[in-house]
């Protein structure tokens, strides 16, 4: 045979190969199909989007996520990307916008205790709804949905996900079709913990009527209804391939249908948060990418193309370093890292504060965090109005050094040691390779004051884990000092600022559950809270809460670090993205639209 | 035959059970929790994840949820995701068309590719064409599949802006223009699988051919007279593809498992993406479904290569 007769063949193959190919693209599985609307897509009520189509508005709004959505009831989320899936057609009473305030959406207006919504003794609230609200089936959205989506998820064989936030409810009273009164369990001063941001959307009851209970993953009916939620927003499902690619179209009940720009709403899942960046900002293939965590060397030069816009800000939690009060000697057995066990130098606060004045915390947001980062020192920074003023943590090595030698511990060699105790620490992080990174700079900072540190990293599947049958998890802590991420999930400080006290130590007792990881515990810190707990008043509530976090940090029970911004990227001609510590990256997706 | 059918079958029943206790046990015992996303969020206390970890029945043992899954495996039920809360199987038929088009395409061009390729090296053993195609194979080789993707995707589709970086699994071939943006987004991934599957079969076809080129029916037949052509063709190719025949039945079941690091890389999101997703996710049914047809696949290809042996090698008898 000869040579060219071998490869025409072969190209001939290659050829047949393809079309062959795309053949079998043509017969693709059925992906989950949207529920036909029950009447007429047409509004009576409202007026068709009748306006003149405008040269640019419509088309196709494509948002890409390194994580893919895998259901579309939110309740069930199993990552933010569920929340944010869901987004798209589901609507709480009210979200919260990027300067952390309260936007009503499916409510009228935001109860407050001047306007009679809040009660003033913290024991209800009232949200009157909009009127006239509709489902994407066409029919009528009432005040019995909202109580129905309490009910659905106050049941815990359904397996609510954001159960935590209808535990407070006690009682949801229906005062008329467009008015509920939410009774609390005990008075409370977050009336805003329940029906807001992406926890609190709400589902139609009609399509999850029979799904209270196990039946919510277990049926058939159930099964279908999660993976296509009819909703209230501004789209509509039209195709979701779970862990892969959800397509919305417009929902022509929507109440302000002829506002909304985009026609269609692809969000296509998986690859990585880097080919993601690249997509916005080198091929432009992507209006929007969600979560950009990379490290800012690979991360900058992309965001330089010229044309995205990173969009960053708030907060995405603090990294902080965890002291470890208790003892995690391995000598000690089964009192290893028990409260009642004192860490034999780290509850020496000369040690902790010459720790915190040691750290470079500007050298490693320059190298590392750049645009994704700012240095802290507070461990409560959002909302903005408990970020404390009060506290300084400029890098300072001779302050640190004087420190220690007052109070003690003298260098041998080049460890220090008191009392034959040497400042030999274990430090403990999960494996990235930021934490990593960060790691190294601060295992340098702390040699130069005599501080010899070990480092470990853990596998993220463990270190965060919680499982109590291993040694290795954040709460056990068997090291000296950990870092991790984290940050308050509402508005509301107090469930956040509760994992400091005495109570919430994480022990064997409690399967090493409390939220204390450190083993932190100051009486004074304690009276402050119990404070907090009975406080109404914001004003005051807000103060506490600064005194707290500066009580915390100028003791050295944390050492904050980072406070992490972590960007998303939008295409130059798309307006309307903002960042959002307490809620959605895409909170007002129905706002979006393409400039010029 | 028939015989030797049935007993590899029945052999195969206690391998299955063996394979799936295993991969059973191995997820069993390794940390994770389908909502570790969420481990630090106050809004979700650790309370509420157990209580969900409960209703999937992850408080049990792992040898009575091993029972439990097998019986409702045997009554046909797969479970549900725990990602989704929707029928595994239901997921599996949804990404197979993906994982079929691109990583199927990728397994016929290199086996279309490998076969004239290994031939003509072997034959012209130590020509130029072979130096290079061996030099190619091993570059094949050694290269991983996520250097290759992130080079091929760098230059081809993020510099030139020739094929897209983002696969995109809904679109539908209707027409021309349709059929070309399929084939410009399956370019990639398939390169990257072609790559690296011709380089193993090249060698293979080489070698195979290479054996049978200096046997002594070879020469033989060239005493006879017979043009080269006839010799390489209708002698030396007939025998040498027997073992390559079997190898190739042995790479199907691989088509299924999906590729993991291409799929991942190029977006394609089908089967391969599944599984490692899953595994990231602690999703044990969506893992144990795929890993258990794959096994299954495997035993089932075995069969077809050995008994594919026989048929194309008079040889070999079954006893």
């Amino acid at each position: 045979m000869s040579h060219k007769r071998l490869w025409a063949w072969m190209t001939l193959m290659a050829v047949a190969a393809i079309i062959l190919a795309a053949c079998g693209a043509q017969q693709q599985a059925q992906p989950t199909a949207a529920p036909q609307p029950t009447a007429a897509p047409q509004p009576t009520a409202e007026p068709a989007p009748t306006t003149p189509p405008a040269a640019q508005k419509g088309g196709k709004l494509t948002i890409l996520y390194w994580q893919a959505v895998t259901t579309l009831n939110p309740h069930l989320a199993t990552g933010t990307k569920d929340f944010d899936g869901a987004t798209v057609i589901l609507e709480p009473l009210a979200r919260y916008n990027e300067k952390d305030e309260l936007v009503p959406f499916l409510a009228a207006e935001i109860p407050t205790v001047e306007n009679g919504g809040v009660a003033p003794d913290g024991t209800s609230v009232t949200w009157k709804i909009k009127p006239g609200l509709k489902w994407s089936d066409g029919t009528d959205f009432t005040v019995d949905d909202v109580i129905f989506t309490w009910q659905y998820c106050a049941d815990p064989a359904t397996a609510c996900t954001t159960k935590a936030s209808f535990d407070p409810i006690a009682n949801i009273e229906k005062i008329d079709d467009t008015t509920l009164k939410i009774t609390w369990k005990e008075p409370t001063a977050a009336p805003y913990i329940s029906f807001v941001g992406p926890q609190g959307m709400i589902l139609q009851k009609k399509q999850f009527e029979n799904c209270i209970g196990a039946a919510a993953s277990t049926s058939a009916e159930c099964q279908a209804a999660n993976l296509a939620p009819i909703g209230t927003n501004a789209w509509k499902l039209r195709e979701f391939r779970p862990g892969d690619t959800v397509i919305y179209e417009r929902n022509p009940f929507f109440r302000d249908a002829d506002k909304v720009f985009f026609d269609e709403v692809e969000i296509k899942g998986g690859g990585d948060a880097t080919s993601a960046a690249r997509a916005v900002c080198e091929t432009g293939e992507v209006d929007f990418a969600w979560n950009l965590q990379i490290p800012k060397a690979v991360l900058e030069p992309i965001l330089a193309s010229g044309k995205c816009d990173a969009i960053a800000g708030g907060s995405f939690g603090v990294e902080r370093i965890v002291v470890n009060f208790s003892n995690p000697d391995p000598a000690l057995g089964d009192k290893r890292s028990e409260p009642d066990q004192p860490h034999p130098f780290l509850t020496d606060p000369a040690v902790r504060r010459a720790i915190s004045l040691a750290i470079d915390r500007k050298a490693i947001d320059d190298q590392l965090y750049g645009p994704t980062g700012e240095p802290t020192c507070n461990v409560l920074v959002v909302p903005a109005s408990v970020n404390s003023p009060n506290t300084k943590c400029d890098r300072n090595v001779e302050e640190a050094k004087r420190i220690l030698e007052e109070a003690g511990w003298k260098l041998n060699g080049s460890v220090r040691e008191k009392n034959g105790v040497k400042l030999i620490v274990t430090f403990q992080t999960s494996i990235n390779t930021l934490r990593q990174s960060s790691q190294a700079i601060i295992k340098s900072n702390l040699a130069e004051i005599g501080i010899q540190v070990n480092v470990k990293a853990i596998d993220a599947a463990v270190f965060f884990s919680g499982d109590p049958g291993n040694p290795d998890t954040l709460n056990k802590f068997y090291a000296d000092l950990q870092m991790y991420t984290n940050g308050p999930s509402s508005t509301d400080p107090q469930q956040y600022l509760q994992g400091w006290t005495c109570a919430e130590r994480a022990s064997s007792a409690n399967q090493w559950n409390g939220n204390n990881d450190g083993r932190y515990c100051n009486p004074e810190y304690d009276a402050l809270f119990e404070q907090l707990k009975v406080e109404l008043d914001p004003a005051r509530r807000a103060e506490l809460a600064i005194k707290m976090n500066d009580l915390l940090v100028n003791d050295g029970a944390i050492i904050p670090l980072i406070n992490r911004r972590t960007p998303n990227a939008k295409l130059k001609n798309l307006e309307g993205p903002t960042f959002n510590t307490f809620d959605s990256s895409i909170w007002n997706i129905a706002t979006w639209r393409r400039v010029p | 035959m028939l015989q030797y059918i049935i007993r590899r079958i029945l052999i195969a029943i206690p391998t299955l059970l063996i394979i799936s206790f295993v991969i059973f046990a191995v997820l069993a015992l390794a940390p994770g929790d389908p909502l570790a996303q969420f481990a630090l969020n106050p809004a979700i206390p650790e309370s509420t994840r157990e209580l969900i970890r409960i209703q999937f029945g992850l408080d049990q043992p792992w040898p009575v949820r091993y029972v439990r899954w097998l019986t409702s495996l045997m009554r046909g039920d797969w479970g549900f995701s725990f990602g989704t809360r929707g029928p595994v199987i239901d997921l599996i038929w949804q990404r197979l068309p993906q994982t079929l088009t691109v990583v199927g395409t990728a397994y016929l061009i290199a086996v279309v590719l490998a076969i004239p390729i290994g031939i003509i090296s072997a034959v012209k053993q130590y020509s130029i064409f072979d130096n290079v195609a061996t030099f190619f194979a091993f570059v094949g080789f050694s290269v991983p599949s996520f250097f290759t993707g992130l080079v091929l995707m760098l230059v081809f589709a993020i510099n030139l802006k020739w094929f897209p970086i983002v696969y995109n699994t809904t679109l539908q071939v209707v027409d021309w223009d349709t059929f070309t943006q399929q084939v410009r987004q399956m370019t990639l991934p398939v390169t990257v699988l072609v790559v690296q599957q011709t380089a193993a079969l090249t060698r293979f076809m080489r070698s195979s051919m290479l054996d049978n080129l200096n046997l002594d029916y070879v020469r033989t037949a060239r005493a006879k007279g017979l043009s080269d052509r006839m010799v390489v063709l209708r002698h030396v190719l007939v025998n040498s593809l027997i073992p390559v025949v079997t190898l190739i039945a042995l790479g199907i079941p691989t088509i299924f498992a999906g590729a993991i690091i291409t799929e991942n890389l190029f977006r394609v999101n089908g089967l391969g993406a599944l599984l490692i997703t899953s595994i990231n996710n602690s999703d044990t049914p969506v893992v144990m479904a795929l890993t258990f047809i794959f096994a299954i696949l495997t035993v089932v290809f075995n069969l077809i290569a050995d008994i594919l042996y026989g048929v194309l090698d008079p040889r070999v008898r079954y006893s």
